[in-house]
């Protein structure tokens, strides 16, 4: 075996020898020994997603351990709804997740659904499929923004916030709504489309584009957003499994496994979609991928938009939902939102009230024990790359 | 799933299963199982993914229902695995040898509805609630509104309003209706 001061390399080989010693991917260090710093980050931190904060020691500006807190955010949303009938419930849940708050709304309305055995119409079944990939979409066009604010582009953040508003417009129309919809309710959806929505809908999926183009050139171009997210936070296969890696952040290591395409819901499974994955596992492969689905998002909007009947109701008949009693049962109802896989469980007691309702996040995961684990060894100054890579949201760990 | 399901009843106790959707099932097993039964299936069954670990309270049968939803990529069915145990001194096994996120599940549940899991990892560590020294909030038998009571004192000056009325009167008194937006079917 060579030595590290006799291989040829020995100018490339960083000294670590003031490193704390490592031992099972952690290191093993004494605070008392006054060579290490411990600094909180958050809750008020622009560099971290939302609102938690990380506990973190560090070694000259090199993390060496890190420790999540929530509970800056407990709004009690599940205790809430077992005091609460199946409708009154229904305007709760969005306010779970604020980017993306569709797939909530439509996971309570198909639980519902499904235990109280109700057929969603045809044309109602189309509108939900539009409004979700609407909410996937804005919630990209954000992600990209955050990504490129974390590495000091703010200008970035800037364009895609400003076309989301415009997908916010479009929204407005559909639902009344801008941020929370509620158009979903169980049974259908609220409201037909406007007349000329759909016109309106393609003229923005161009200009979308046109912004996309100039965001491939100036970030994922750009040599110094590779040379900082490149061999970032990188998630291994082995990872997938151990740590329950879901969505982007499974597909960038390899793992095909998107809700849409492998427990089709909705009209997913009539529209045309390959699965985006890569098999790098870094932030870079991550961030690729999202724009990858952002451009999918868009070709499945024009691929909707066509398919959407022109005729139908949009409404099930439900009974008086102020004295709607489900029979009892239980069941899990998943989506894919941008972060992964978003379910609710649902239990029903065949009272007027639900007895549990859990929201399992995809972030639940990925913004405590994967970030836990991949924040070792990294740079105090891409603590912020990093979480954004994951695509932490707090509201969903503790709802 | 039928053959997967059939293996699995050849060696424990799994009444009853529910078929809930095509690609749903719940089963039961018996509390002492649940190691044995997740591994197995972990190992050789291919349901390598935890979604979620949570507890169900049945207050008046007096047992926690703890559900583990596994997900099989292969045959791309979802699992859940009911487990009662007994709402006193309520205690269960901890599975965070088998996944490395699970020990994040147990420390909510001991925290949000006092479930104990003895060896996991960071388990009394506060998750949402620091200080809390009521019972634990999401059991059945917590009162929000007794709670709220006694914490919160009430503010001074506030009167209330029959919100029909009050709204008609104060906040739309220049109400003016909005213009009709033209949809499909109208």
């Amino acid at each position: 075996m060579i030595k590290n001061s006799e291989s040829k390399y020995k100018d490339y080989i960083a000294d670590r020898s003031k490193y704390p010693k490592m031992e099972n991917g952690k290191p093993i260090f004494d605070l008392e020994s006054h060579k290490y710093t411990k600094i909180w980050q958050g809750p008020q931190h622009p560099g971290v997603t939302g609102n938690m904060s990380l506990e973190i020691v560090i070694n000259g500006d090199e993390v060496i351990d890190c420790k999540t807190h929530v509970g800056y955010l407990h709004r009690g949303f599940e205790k809430l709804m077992e005091r609460r009938k199946y409708i009154q419930c229904f305007p709760i849940v969005c306010r779970i997740c604020v980017p993306e708050p569709d797939t909530n709304e439509y996971c309570v309305s198909a639980a519902m659904e499904d235990l109280a055995g109700i057929v969603v119409p045809e044309k109602a079944q189309w509108l939900r499929t539009l409004n979700l990939e609407m909410s996937r979409l804005a919630s990209f066009l954000m992600w990209t923004g955050g990504q490129a604010g974390s590495l000091g582009m703010g200008t970035i953040g800037q364009w895609t916030i400003g076309m989301r508003d415009f997908w916010l417009d479009l929204f407005e129309e559909m639902t009344g709504g801008r941020v929370y919809h509620m158009y979903m309710i169980p049974g259908g959806v609220r409201k037909n489309l406007p007349i000329g929505f759909k016109d309106r809908a393609r003229k923005l999926i161009i200009r979308t584009r046109k912004l996309l183009q100039d965001i491939e050139n100036s970030f994922l171009n750009n040599a110094i957003v590779k040379s900082r997210l490149q061999s970032l936070g990188i998630i291994t296969p082995e990872m997938i499994d151990e740590y329950g890696i879901v969505g982007p952040n499974a597909r960038g290591s390899g793992r095909e496994y998107d809700v849409r395409q492998n427990n089709p819901y909705v009209k997913y499974a009539e529209l045309d979609m390959k699965m985006i994955t890569s098999t790098v596992g870094d932030a870079f492969a991550r961030a690729q991928i999202r724009y990858q689905e952002t451009h999918q998002s868009l070709d499945l909007i024009s691929q909707i938009l066509d398919k959407i009947p022109e005729k139908g109701e949009i409404q099930a008949k439900l009974p008086n939902v102020l004295h709607w009693k489900i029979p009892a049962g239980q069941t899990y109802i998943k989506a894919e939102s941008t972060r992964g896989e978003h379910g609710f469980y649902m239990v029903s007691d065949g009272s007027e009230y639900p007895r549990r309702v859990f929201a399992r996040g995809a972030s639940y995961t990925h913004a405590i024990a994967v970030l836990e684990k991949l924040i070792v060894n990294t740079s105090i100054s891409d603590i912020a790359a990093l979480m954004v890579s994951l695509h932490t949201c707090p509201p969903e760990i503790e709802r | 799933m039928e053959q997967i399901l059939k293996r699995i009843k050849e060696k424990i106790e799994i009444e009853p299963v529910t078929k809930q959707k095509s690609d749903l099932y719940f089963i039961t097993v018996a509390k002492e199982h649940i190691e044995l039964i997740l591994s197995y299936l972990k190992d050789y069954e291919g349901f390598t993914h935890l979604a979620f670990l949570q507890a169900v309270d049945y207050l008046e049968d007096n047992k926690f229902q703890l559900t583990y939803m596994l997900y099989n990529y292969n045959i791309k069915v979802n699992l859940g695995i009911k487990v009662f145990i007994n709402r006193e001194k309520s205690e269960m096994t901890s599975i965070h040898k088998l996944w490395s996120h699970a020990w994040q599940y147990q420390r909510e549940l001991h925290e949000l509805f006092g479930i104990d899991f003895p060896d996991s990892p960071r388990v009394h560590e506060s998750f949402v609630l620091e200080g809390w020294e009521e019972i634990p909030p999401m059991r059945r038998d917590f009162d929000t509104l007794e709670y709220s009571e006694r914490t919160y004192y009430k503010r001074p000056g506030r009167s209330t309003n029959d919100p029909q009325k009050y709204m008609k009167e104060k906040l739309y008194k220049n109400y003016v209706e909005a213009p009709k937006i033209r949809r499909d079917n109208d």
